[in-house]
């Protein structure tokens, strides 16, 4: 009984050990670049994106993974909510892409209608179709690990790259700009 | 030559601050007098090195050294004398220099008050915070030395960050680290506690004033930041759910468990090994909360950019520091043994019950913020966890902590009995159904229930003062004078309590914001919650360091102008381009009005229009709560916080 109770009182030490053993091991693998927070390995690169089927929010189109099947060109997905403070970081970034022409579809992800516009009109709306995740369930079927989330998909309808968190202007010049060159 | 001063006085207070660790710890032991005296003239003079530091820094802001590497980064001679000043801790190194300074401020004061404290005891809280101040120092002077010179020396500095050039912004950091670094207090109370073996009601007497002070400087520092974000990112949000703000929540959550436990070694020496505990995790909450946003493992627009030598300095801090004192937890906590009995239903299993809610809040919280990277590193997969998620798990937990926060006070000490509970609320269940049920049908049940749960605990804390004073029960002359005679502490705890329910109703009234955006050319209108809003004309006018364009806002109910509004967008010269939005929000206390200028086309202005019934509240409600604890704070009762061995009692002696 004493022996149980005093386990009982190693209890927490336990428990905060294994979590530094955990923070530790990330922080060794984001040292060695093997881990980064942001670009985690996405199952579906080299896929197409699973099958869905989403409504447009906005006044705009949604879409489907069959219009994602031959884009005429490069494209991104990008994944957002009204509520997630990176994606205001990287809205000015996006409207720089798309004003360049590159063609950028959103997805709403567990946002309400209203919130989105409202969203959307302060930031600027980049995206020439906009659907609404809202249940989140397509997102669970794409592996999104969190939002702001973009993925880069090819001519063939194939994603190549995903990036979670926000594409700051390093990753856009380092990671993106040579992406889309080489599947231009 | 300041700076190499202030990096000097930075140095030294490293060596003093591992002296009075080593000595502090160590010579109770000894059993050596003279020893344990030095502890607290060491503490003063850590104290005035972080000092000389940190005005040294300061003061390298102020007149704009631009060979401070530091300075040059985040500083300019353009930007007003206040953000020079305040652009100082608005950086990690910097930052980190306030964040000892406030820790050595805290050990200071124990040094300075804790007459009243048998020697041992305070030579050894002394020596817990040198070390913990120690380590955060050498982390501070070797990775992360905020006085780096820069040669040559640039022709201005890169600029204070726009966001960061607001009077909200400006002093949420300081009002925040007093919170997170005042729980350090307590956690070396129970340190030293642990140590000795020995936990009494005058443990617990020291203990709560540190942990309500933290408490109140936390509570209305969490208040500001959400205050903040609600009038400058403009779109009506309040609270994000992101890892930074997670991260202030936890030990505001497990702080306000450590304050109602406390209660309980106090005043019955029971729940001593949990309220122990419950220090620890504080404090190691508050420790995460500053520094895991740092090493780069939570994402987050909050986030200071860090190295990732620092991460793993940080993280070898915090394993020492918390592992360490759970260490000492295992083996000693088992000596604590509680002397007061009580049954299932009293006083004490009430503040049990809010024990266990606020900390299954705290541990969905945490789970809810760490997940994703150990899930990944765990499983290999990869899942989102954002606002939908906590809003659904802590919602539930929150509503039996309403109900249970308004019956607990109601019972006495030792053994109660529901039902003289439940016939003294009753007025109060009865208002609050009626206010749920003419809600429900004014607007939707979860509006309602919010509703309904304020004005609950609102009425119940007025309740329990009618109570005490036997309202309606013997003349009113007699209740004035027992009205008077209650202690400050009845008082604070009812405004804490009720400050809570004006909180709840503040955010259960933002449930039924209406918004609408709308480009208008000057003199067209619209409508929207009533209100007719037109726009009058748009034009520019000079700021600082920044030109503004500002848009005249009408709005009348009925016909009848009764109010105008002028948000504005101001475009800074220095950082170039950076563009922020100033809305214009009006309040009237029981809602606010507000009106964003998102962008100008085409001669006319997008502007974003709000109307946020009972907005205020939730600040005012963070307000309240805050005061409500400054309240209890000067009870007398507190501050005499005496083992029986003091030789003269000196009611002034603790800071306030």
């Amino acid at each position: 009984m004493t022996t149980r109770r005093n386990l009982l009182y190693a209890a927490p030490l336990a428990a905060v050990a294994l979590a530094g053993a955990g923070f530790y091991t990330i922080l060794r693998r984001m040292q060695s670049n093997d881990y980064d927070p942001h670009a985690l390995p996405s199952p579906l690169i080299g896929k197409r994106p699973p099958p869905f089927t989403l409504p447009g929010t906005n006044g705009q189109q949604g879409f489907s993974n069959t219009d994602l099947l031959s884009p005429p060109r490069p494209m991104l997905v990008n994944w957002f909510a009204s509520w997630c403070g990176p994606c205001a970081q990287e809205a000015a970034n996006l409207d720089i892409l798309a004003q360049n022409g590159l063609t950028i579809w959103g997805i709403a992800y567990q946002d309400s209608p209203a919130a989105t516009a409202a969203y959307l009109s302060q930031y600027g709306n980049p995206y020439t179709r906009l659907a609404a995740d809202a249940s989140g369930l397509t997102a669970i079927n794409w592996g999104v690990y969190g939002v702001p989330e973009t993925y880069l998909i090819d001519k063939a309808g194939i994603v190549r790259w995903r990036w979670a968190g926000a594409l700051t202007d390093q990753v856009l010049m380092g990671t993106l700009g040579p992406m889309l060159h080489q599947y231009a | 030559m300041i700076p190499e001063l202030g990096h000097f006085a930075l140095a030294l207070a490293v060596a003093i601050a591992f002296a009075q660790g080593v000595i502090g710890i160590f010579a109770p032991g000894l059993r050596d007098p003279s020893a344990m005296r030095a502890a607290p003239a060491l503490a003063l003079s850590h104290f005035l090195a972080i000092g000389a530091a940190f005005l040294a820094l300061i003061y390298a802001g102020v007149v704009s050294d631009f060979t401070v590497e530091n300075v040059a980064d985040y500083s300019s001679s353009l930007v007003p004398l206040i953000y020079r000043i305040t652009g100082t801790w608005g950086n990690h190194d910097g930052s980190m220099i306030l964040w000892c300074f406030i820790l050595s401020l805290c050990g200071a004061t124990v040094a300075a008050f804790g007459h009243n404290l048998p020697a041992s005891l305070r030579a050894r809280v002394l020596g817990v915070l040198g070390l913990v101040s120690g380590g955060f120092l050498l982390f501070t002077l070797t990775v992360s030395d905020p006085f780096t010179r820069l040669w040559p020396p640039p022709l201005d500095g890169a600029g204070v960050n726009p966001i960061l050039q607001d009077p909200g912004l400006a002093f949420h950091p300081p009002v925040l680290y007093t919170g997170y670094v005042g729980f350090s207090v307590a956690f070396a109370f129970a340190i030293a506690a642990l140590i000795e073996g020995r936990i009494d009601a005058a443990w617990g007497r020291w203990v709560r004033p540190w942990a309500l002070l933290s408490w109140c400087f936390l509570t209305s520092g969490i208040a500001l930041g959400s205050w903040w974000s609600y009038y400058t990112l403009g779109w009506g949000g309040y609270w994000f759910w992101d890892p930074v703000e997670n991260a202030a929540l936890l030990p505001w959550l497990s702080g306000t468990a450590l304050l109602h436990c406390a209660i309980v070694v106090e005043k019955r020496e029971a729940l001593k090994a949990w309220t122990v505990l419950l220090a620890i995790t504080t404090f190691s909450f508050s420790l995460s909360g500053t520094f895991l946003v740092r090493s780069g493992i939570l994402n987050s627009v909050h986030s200071f950019a860090a190295a990732p030598d620092q991460g793993l300095f940080i993280l070898a801090l915090l394993g020492v520091t918390i592992g360490g004192s759970l260490l000492l937890f295992a083996f000693r906590a088992p000596v604590l043994a509680a002397t007061g009995m009580f049954s299932p239903l009293s006083r004490e299993s009430a503040l049990i019950v809010n024990n266990i809610f606020l900390c299954s809040i705290a541990a969905v919280v945490f789970t809810g913020t760490l997940y994703p990277p150990f899930a990944d590193l765990l499983f290999g997969i990869q899942l989102s966890v954002g606002a939908p998620f906590f809003n659904q798990t802590v919602l539930p937990l929150t509503a039996p902590l309403i109900l249970a926060m308004a019956i607990g006070p109601l019972l006495p000490w030792k053994r109660a009995a529901l039902r003289p509970a439940l016939e003294r609320i009753w007025v109060a269940a009865l208002i609050a159904l009626v206010v749920f049920v003419v809600m429900t049908g004014e607007s939707n049940y979860i509006t309602a229930l919010g509703l309904a749960g304020g004005v609950w605990v609102i009425l119940s804390a007025i309740t329990d003062i009618a109570e005490r004073t036997k309202f309606l029960r013997v003349p009113l002359r007699d209740s004035a004078t027992r009205l008077t005679a209650l202690p400050r502490a009845a008082f604070g705890a009812a405004l804490g309590h009720a400050g809570f329910g004006v909180m709840v109703c503040g955010i259960a009234g933002m449930t039924l914001a209406a918004q609408k955006v709308i480009i208008l050319a000057p003199g067209q209108s619209t409508t929207m919650a009533g209100y007719t809003w037109t726009l009058d004309a748009l034009h520019d006018a000079p700021g600082p360091n920044y030109a503004a364009r500002i848009a005249d806002v009408t709005i009348s109910a009925h016909g009848k102008p009764f109010l105008s509004l002028h948000p504005s967008r101001r475009i800074f010269v220095n950082p170039a381009g950076v563009t922020t939005n100033d809305a214009a929000i009006h309040t009237n206390f029981f809602q606010d009005i507000y009106v964003v200028f998102a962008a100008e086309q085409s001669g006319g202005a997008e502007l974003r229009l709000n109307y946020h019934p009972l907005a205020p509240e939730i600040w005012f409600g963070g307000l309240i709560m805050a005061l409500g604890g400054a309240l209890s704070l000067s009870d007398r009762r507190l501050r005499i916080g005496a083992p029986a061995r003091a030789k003269v009692k000196k009611p002034e002696s603790l800071p306030a």
